[in-house]
């Protein structure tokens, strides 16, 4: 059977990891890298590298990071962040990422989808999608929850996988912080609407947690970040857990 | 010990070096007649579309080329589908080294493409040497190649196909074994001891 994956996330700027995180065996805490070679250890399905470096002149120095990534570790990764053109993934696909995920510039061009889709394969576009619930509707925000685009989230969701979208990240912005959970219901609804995998983000907070999100929320992957960091949960004991509670994962 | 990657336009390379490199090997990355003839193991990536991959390969002369060779070869992903008979993708006669078929998962019932980790099992062959029934591999992939007699490992999504296929000194495997942590790299190190 195909595993539910856990997915740790790391956001990158200027090259180094941005929350500090202290595993006993990690000497620098700061370097992407070692973080990445750790969760893998420790059974982490899958990586997803979140850029938020904020000139394009630094972000230079995110295909050689990818590089030293993809060298070290050996299971899938994602890198996203800042990636508007066919260029930049051509870039981070070429320095050794498996995926690359897109958000902002999938709404100002959808297309962007497709070509993306068309010349390296479905398989490595993610659409990520920052969603908030306001006036009784899902609504799809960018620019981290600023702006409204005014589009629903489950509409835009069926446009993406109609565009050539492989995955869809999609994060709740009344959930992400909060640790009181995933939001189950815009999962549900958005993983029964499409046929392509939903990985689910913003909430966890406990090993319970992941359990809903892939039952009553039918999400195919779950991914956090700093519960993870701070050690609150550990990824063994995560898949443990979900295991015993008869959850198909990979241990 | 020579061990070449094929190049060709669906390749990629950069992740399969990678993980031959954290085995101890230096892989020469060649689409050249001649060093593809004289190697002595062989792996022909794929992430891309069957149709333009086939394409590629007979433009290049390459179709021949790898039907000829004697020495092992591995295919990953789409270089295994390309090595069967035909591929539902673009409509594609294969190198027709394996007998199977390969089709389209049905996407009014599963997620297309299947993405993640998944097991093998009825394992057969040196290829999975030390490696325990059930183990999970990472796939990504929308086609799917049938059962049949080159079948030497299965999987389940949805149905029962072959994730991986042997004949001679021909060898695929549906999964990237390059990305699926330390089993994978167990087998592509039984792949290169063959």
């Amino acid at each position: 059977m195909l595993a539910k994956r856990i997915i740790p996330c790391l956001d990158i700027k200027d090259g180094r990891t941005v929350k500090g995180v202290n595993f006993e065996n990690i000497r620098d805490a700061g370097d992407p890298v070692e973080l990445a070679i750790e969760y893998s250890k420790q059974g982490a399905d899958e990586l997803v590298f979140l850029d938020i470096t904020a000139t394009n002149e630094k972000r230079k120095t995110l295909s050689a990071l990818v590089t030293r990534i993809a060298k070290q570790i050996n299971i899938p990764f994602t890198v996203g962040g800042g990636i508007s053109s066919v260029e930049d993934v051509s870039a981070l696909l070429n320095s050794g990422a498996d995926k690359v995920s897109i958000n902002s510039a999938a709404i100002k061009n959808p297309e962007l989808i497709s070509e993306l889709a068309n010349q390296f394969g479905s398989q490595c576009v993610v659409v990520a999608i920052d969603t908030k619930f306001d006036n009784n509707e899902w609504w799809v925000y960018i620019n981290g929850g600023r702006i409204n685009t005014g589009l629903k989230t489950i509409d835009w969701a069926k446009q993406v996988t109609e565009f050539g979208a492989g995955e869809i990240l999609l994060t709740s912005m009344n959930n992400d912080g909060t640790k009181k959970g995933f939001a189950l219901d815009i999962t549900k609804q958005i993983s029964e609407a499409v046929n392509i995998p939903v990985i689910a983000s913003g909430g966890a907070g406990t090993v319970e947690h992941f359990k809903a999100v892939f039952t009553a929320g039918k999400a195919d992957a779950a991914l956090a970040a700093s519960i993870f960091h701070y050690k609150e949960i550990g990824i063994q004991d995560l898949k443990k857990y979900l295991k015993n509670n008869n959850i198909e994962i990979r241990t | 010990m020579k061990t070449v990657i094929i190049k060709y336009n669906a390749g990629n390379t950069r992740s399969v070096t990678f993980a031959l490199e954290r085995i101890g090997i230096t892989p020469l990355i060649t689409d050249d007649v001649d060093e593809i003839l004289s190697a002595d193991k062989l792996i022909l990536p794929g992430v891309g579309e069957a149709s333009s991959a086939m394409k590629y390969l007979q433009e290049k002369k390459l179709d021949n080329v790898i039907c000829s060779l004697t020495q092992p070869i591995l295919g990953i992903c789409l270089g295994m589908q390309l090595m069967c008979e035909y591929s539902e993708e673009g409509n594609t006669n294969c190198l027709g080294i394996f007998k199977q078929n390969v089709k389209l998962f049905s996407r009014s019932e599963l997620k297309v493409p299947q993405i993640g980790w998944n097991t093998i099992l009825d394992l057969k062959t040196e290829l999975f040497s030390s490696v325990k029934e059930n183990e999970y591999q990472y796939l990504v992939h929308s086609y799917y190649a049938e059962l049949g007699v080159n079948t030497i490992a299965k999987t389940n999504y949805g149905l029962t196909y072959s994730s991986a296929l042997n004949k001679n000194n021909f060898y695929g495997v549906q999964f990237h074994p390059e990305k699926s942590g330390p089993t994978g790299q167990k087998i592509l190190e039984n792949f290169i001891k063959l």
